[in-house]
Formats: C-alpha cells, sequence, structure tokens
C-alpha cells in the first residue's frame, strides 16, 4: 500500500464523516479556548478549514494546498489579534487529529492512513504556529510606532508658551523624537518658553535627566528657556539621593507653577477678571 | 575665499551667515568681527545663522570664542535663527555655547540686546 492511496482512503474517510468529525472538532476547539467563542461560530470556520484539508487529501495538487495556507494563516492572524495564546491557536488544528482518531479508533486497518493525515496536520500546525508568530510580532511593531507618535504631543499653553507631557520611560529613542519636535515646534511658533512635563515619567534616574538636560539645551541653543515641571515628591528625593545637578534650569512641582513662571518671564500677569 | 559681511545697524553689528561655513571663513570672521567692534564701539552682535545647516566641534567653539571676545570690547553676542537640527547637534557633541545668548530669530535677537542695555 502506498502512501497516495493510503492518503486517497483517509480522505474518502474524511469526506464520509465529515459531519460527526467537524461537530467533535469544534467541541474540542470550543473546550480549549475555554468558551471564548461558540460552537456555531468554531464551526462555520472550521468547515472552511476541514474541506480544504480534505482536498489536499485527496492530492488536488498545489491550488489546494496554497488556499489552505492562506486560510490558515488568516486563521491564526485573527486569533493573534483577538489575544489567543499561541498553544490555544496551534491546538485549535491539533485537536482535529483527536476528533478523526475517536472516529477511527474501532477501525484497526486505517492505521498507516491515519499516520498520513498526522503527519499533515503536524506540517499545518507548525504552520499555524509560525504565522500566529509573524502576525504578533507586525502587531508589536506596530503598536511601538504608534506609541511613540501618540506619546510625544507639543501643546501650546499661551502664546510664546509651549508644553511637552511627557507620559512613560524616557529612553534615547523617544528623548530624540521629543527633542526634535519640541525645538521643530519652537521654531514654527516662535514660542520661546517650553515647559517639560514629567508627571508621568515613572522614575528618574541619571539617564533620564541626562536626557532632560540635553533636550534643555538644544532648547536654550534656539533661544527659548526651559522649565521643568511635575516633580513627584519621590522623583524629588531620587534625583537628590542620586546627586542629579538640574544646574540653572528652573523646575516647579506642577505645570501650573510652570505656566505662572513663563507667564511671569513674558512679563504677563494673570488676576481675577 | 568666502568672507561674511558685518554691517552695522545702529550700535549693533549684523552679521548674518549665508554660506557652508569653512574653518577659515570662521576664524577670518572673528578677526574682522573684532577690528570691526573697535573701530564702530557696538555694544552688540547679533550673528544669524539661519541659513546654516552643518556645523562641528570647531566651529561651535569658534562661536563661543567670537562671544568670549565680544564681551572683551563690552559687547553682548547673540545668536539667532538656530535650525532644530544644528541645535541637536550641538547638544550631542557636548556644546552649549557658554557665553553666548541665543533667540529665535533677528527680531527676537534685537529686542534681547535693546533690552539687557
Amino acid at each position: 500500500m502506498d502512501i497516495d492511496s493510503s492518503q486517497a482512503r483517509m480522505a474518502a474517510f474524511l469526506r464520509d464523516h465529515q459531519d460527526k468529525i467537524v461537530g467533535r472538532w469544534s467541541e474540542l476547539v470550543v473546550a480549549g479556548v475555554r468558551g471564548r467563542s461558540s460552537v456555531v461560530e468554531a464551526r462555520s470556520e472550521l468547515e472552511d478549514i476541514y474541506s480544504l484539508v480534505v482536498a489536499v487529501m485527496s492530492s488536488l495538487g498545489e491550488q489546494a494546498r496554497v488556499e489552505l495556507r492562506a486560510v490558515l494563516t488568516e486563521f491564526s492572524q485573527s486569533r493573534a489579534r483577538s489575544g489567543f495564546t499561541p498553544s490555544e491557536t496551534a491546538l485549535g488544528l491539533f485537536s482535529l487529529k483527536e476528533a478523526v482518531f475517536e472516529q477511527i479508533a474501532d477501525s484497526a486497518e486505517f492505521l498507516p492512513e491515519f499516520i498520513a493525515f498526522s503527519r499533515l496536520i503536524d506540517d499545518l500546525g507548525l504552520y499555524t504556529f509560525e504565522s500566529y508568530a509573524t502576525a504578533r510580532e507586525r502587531i508589536i511593531t506596530d503598536q511601538a510606532t504608534s506609541m511613540l507618535e501618540l506619546s510625544t504631543p507639543v501643546v501650546r499653553l499661551w502664546d510664546g508658551i509651549i508644553a511637552v507631557p511627557l507620559v512613560g520611560m524616557l529612553d534615547s529613542a523617544r528623548t530624540q523624537l521629543v527633542m526634535e519636535k519640541l525645538l521643530e515646534t519652537l521654531v514654527a511658533t516662535g514660542a520661546d518658553h517650553a515647559v517639560l512635563d514629567i508627571t508621568g515619567v515613572p522614575t528618574v534616574d541619571t539617564e533620564v535627566a541626562q536626557h532632560l538636560l540635553k533636550t534643555v539645551n538644544a532648547a536654550r541653543l534656539l533661544g527659548a528657556e526651559c522649565t521643568v515641571s511635575g516633580i513627584r515628591p519621590q522623583v524629588a528625593q531620587t534625583i537628590v539621593s542620586l546627586g542629579i545637578e538640574f544646574g540653572d534650569i528652573a523646575t516647579k512641582a506642577t505645570l501650573a507653577d510652570a505656566l505662572a513662571h513663563a507667564l511671569a518671564r513674558a512679563g504677563l500677569k494673570v488676576g481675577p477678571a | 575665499m568666502d568672507r561674511v559681511p558685518i554691517l552695522k545697524i545702529g550700535a549693533t553689528l549684523f552679521v548674518s551667515i549665508q554660506i557652508d561655513l569653512q574653518d577659515e571663513t570662521v576664524i577670518r570672521l572673528q578677526e574682522d568681527l573684532a577690528e570691526e567692534l573697535v573701530a564702530t564701539h557696538a555694544t552688540g552682535v547679533i550673528i544669524d545663522i539661519t541659513a546654516v545647516e552643518i556645523v562641528d566641534s570647531f566651529i561651535g567653539r569658534m562661536l563661543t570664542m567670537i562671544g568670549s571676545i565680544s564681551r572683551l570690547f563690552d559687547a553682548e553676542t547673540v545668536l539667532v535663527g538656530m535650525r532644530p537640527a544644528v541645535a541637536i547637534t550641538l547638544t550631542e557633541l557636548g556644546l552649549s555655547l557658554r557665553g553666548v545668548r541665543t533667540a529665535l530669530n533677528a527680531e527676537k535677537g534685537l529686542a534681547l540686546l535693546s533690552g539687557s542695555s
């Protein structure tokens, strides 16, 4: 008995028992993801995959193989996006083996067919896993990029006064971006006072302080004065115990204090109307 | 060799650098400026670097030196119109141009000089 004919026999078996196997498979998949999708939902998705697996088993040529891979890519990408774990995704495919085995267990003569089938499913499972990982990686890179863009707004507080609310860790890549955006805004708006608000920066160590000083120095070269605001009590303690010197850079507790300072420097006064 | 013109406006000397700075050009400018300061008794110097796109550590140091020289003649130096990229480069080089005041544009530079005198 050669492999081709055993595959064909397996394909015939799968076609005959389609309803039972897909039903059992859907149940297993839904149990595997702890009820995050319904049996009906899973079934419609799995039926597509199942018929393509059968087509591949009946050696319908490259076409079916390519189609099956495309469907599986789609399947694992949607899983990755909706936050399923890698094993939940791979199990989705591997549980087909279990479903088929339950049908086949009674008839021992199907063993070689089952082995061929099992090999195919293993291949497909690995493929699913691979596309899952690729999808995940793409999501991560996309998020990192959009985070970087989202996290560095430069806002105008007053005529000639702009502020940069910094949220999240400051690393060199972000400092570079913040610096570029701040300087460009200074030039574009002709503002001569900038406030760096570090309320959202979780920790300030020597590296972060170094980055802040760099930004302030660059702004100074353009002729703008910089104030650092949003220094929390714990952060102040860290700064002092690390021996970080902010030199002649004005530091304020809150953004409001920094704005008042900037207004005073610009010769403006806020009073009751 | 390129020369940078020095214009006298009131008690201020105005230097607008429109060319890519070569080392010799900056040294020449430094000499010219010192002579001009003596001749005109100017109290302020404005150096406009709006058109300068490339700086290196040598030019950065020369700018600081121009500031120090002007101070010897009791004139204040204001560097105006620095591009963001130039500012980032100078910061990365560790040059903060101490002794030289900076302003966003020539107008603000003039206001700074008239305010301080």
